[in-house]
């Protein structure tokens, strides 16, 4: 664990992530599965990885809807993953 | 609080085009702005991983665009794009770091690339399906496929570079399966004698995964899994088998995201957006360059963003050299599409079952029920999710041979606040 590694909240558990990557592959990489669940209460994750898709929504800092893969870690980032769209 | 922006030349896309057209119009002396979606400039195929090496190209052209006097907007989301007249300056509605910006461009280049062709099969929206280029894109922006059993399935040279990539970082590649025939494959490759660099790239990139299969003609019909991916079944059209698999990329050759052309009315035919010699569209003032004007690679796109960056500026430069290089690129590419369009047989993988439009959940039964991409989106909301289509009209327009619907602004989801602020958007004729 380095010293430059950032710190982010997913579903309140406490993550430590290299800086530079963006949330989707912060995601991905602790197998995080289920970016959010579909109409139909299926699990998706990131298809594209370039924002066009939109299977990587999750919501940050209370704000939802957020492409993961066009965001890029921030130090005391709070996520939540799996919601179903409002 | 909006933020305004002006400039003689606003070039929308940060790829290899758009920074050749930002450079090529700044260094003209022309007040340039560059719009981009992502972090950094270099669009999808110049990302790069953190600490990585970039390749030299992408390299020198960034240096260009930093010492060049053009200014770029990171983490922009371009929403609608409009003009009062024909005299008067395009304003382009934007999104920027969660408030709204309006840019006034007396001309426009537009450079927004391309995204992935995804066929559906059954499965194919389980977690652990990614597009080729978008497995690509994620291992770039830090993720790790170290350790993961991994498929690719798909069609066209991007195959290349990211079995490469994937199996450069620890990826345990099963097999790498191309759609195309392999008379078409072998006829490609052969016709590459005329670009002796780019076979012996084509050579590098398959030694780096030299240890796993490359199966011309051959396609993914399923994927399994209850909650994520476990398993692919393959076909070559006589014998289906299944792998073992975590990842499965899959993704057929790339479209043009040709949306905010037609949000400007530019003519689109077979997708791409129609420019002429100096890579005008036919809006007076619009400029086209890249992907968006055809598939066809990132040389191809830096041409062309050199002739439109250097047309938008309006000074008669000549360009005929450029224009030469891009004739014989062009040609080049219409071969490649023609090698690796997709095959019939991929239709046939598609059951009633089946999602095609993933964000709102529609099946393939749903959507049959219409005649065309509008009654579907009216009777079954396929369409109308947060993807505008994006992912599913360029699939139905392959299986049903459908048009996509009409584009309407917002082009992006975008913030109340931000349209709020956007105080002249009921003149534009979109409706809530």
């Amino acid at each position: 664990m380095s010293r430059r590694d950032i710190r982010i909240v997913v579903n309140d558990r406490e993550l430590r992530v290299k800086p530079g990557i963006t949330l989707a592959a912060a995601l991905l990489n602790e197998g995080i599965q289920d970016f959010r669940t579909s109409v139909t209460g299926t699990p998706r994750a990131p298809l594209c990885g370039m924002g066009v898709c939109f299977e990587c929504r999750v919501t940050v800092d209370d704000i939802a809807q957020q492409r993961a893969c066009l965001i890029a870690v921030r130090d005391g980032m709070r996520v939540r993953t799996g919601s179903v769209d409002e | 609080m909006t933020r305004a922006e002006r400039a003689d030349v606003v070039v929308i896309g940060a790829g290899p085009a758009g920074i050749a057209a930002a450079v090529s119009a700044a260094d003209l002396g022309a007040s340039v702005l560059l719009l981009d979606h992502g972090l950094e400039p270099g669009g999808q195929i110049w990302r790069h991983r953190a600490g990585a090496r970039v390749p030299r190209t992408a390299s020198r052209w960034l240096a260009r665009l930093r010492r060049s006097g053009a200014r770029v907007l990171r983490g922009v989301s371009v929403l609608d794009v409009r003009r009062a007249d024909d005299g008067s300056p395009f304003e382009i509605v934007a999104e920027h770091d969660g408030t709204s910006a309006i840019v006034h461009a007396r001309r426009i280049v537009l450079a927004t690339g391309a995204r992935e062709l995804f066929i559906p099969f059954p499965g194919w929206t389980l977690p652990g399906v990614t597009g080729v280029g978008g497995a690509q894109a994620l291992l770039k922006a830090g993720t790790s496929f170290s350790g993961r059993r991994v498929v690719i399935a798909g069609s066209g040279p991007l195959l290349l570079p990211v079995a490469a990539s994937l199996a450069s970082v620890g990826a345990r590649l099963a097999i790498v399966a191309e759609q195309a025939p392999r008379e078409s494959v072998v006829s490609f490759v052969s016709g590459l004698w005329r670009s002796p660099s780019l076979l012996a790239q084509a050579a590098q990139y398959r030694a780096r995964f030299a240890a796993t299969r490359y199966s011309t003609g051959t396609w993914v019909t399923e994927a399994h899994g209850t909650e994520h991916l476990t398993a692919v079944t393959l076909t070559d059209g006589r014998c289906t088998w299944r792998e073992e698999a975590d990842v499965l990329c899959t993704g057929y050759g790339l479209v043009p995201s040709v949306e905010l052309a037609r949000l400007l009315g530019c003519d689109v035919r077979d997708g791409a957006v129609v420019v002429d010699d100096t890579q005008q569209t036919s809006i007076a003032g619009v400029y086209a360059a890249g992907e968006v004007t055809g598939i066809g690679g990132a040389p191809l796109a830096l041409v062309e963003g050199e002739i439109a960056g250097t047309a938008a500026t309006a000074r008669h430069v000549a360009v005929g050299s450029l224009m030469h290089r891009r004739d014989a690129l062009r040609e080049s590419a219409r071969r490649m599409r023609a090698t690796f369009a997709p095959r019939a047989e991929l239709r046939a993988c598609v059951t009633p079952d089946t999602i095609v439009c993933r964000c709102e959940d529609v099946t393939l039964a749903a959507v049959s029920r219409a005649p065309n991409a509008r009654a579907a989106k009216l009777y079954t909301r396929a369409g109308m999710g947060p993807c505008q289509g994006r992912t599913c009209a360029p699939a139905l327009s392959f299986l049903c041979g459908w048009a996509p619907d009409t584009v309407r602004s917002p082009v992006e989801p975008a913030l109340v606040s931000v349209l709020a602020t956007d105080s002249t958007s009921s003149d534009s004729g979109a409706t809530s």
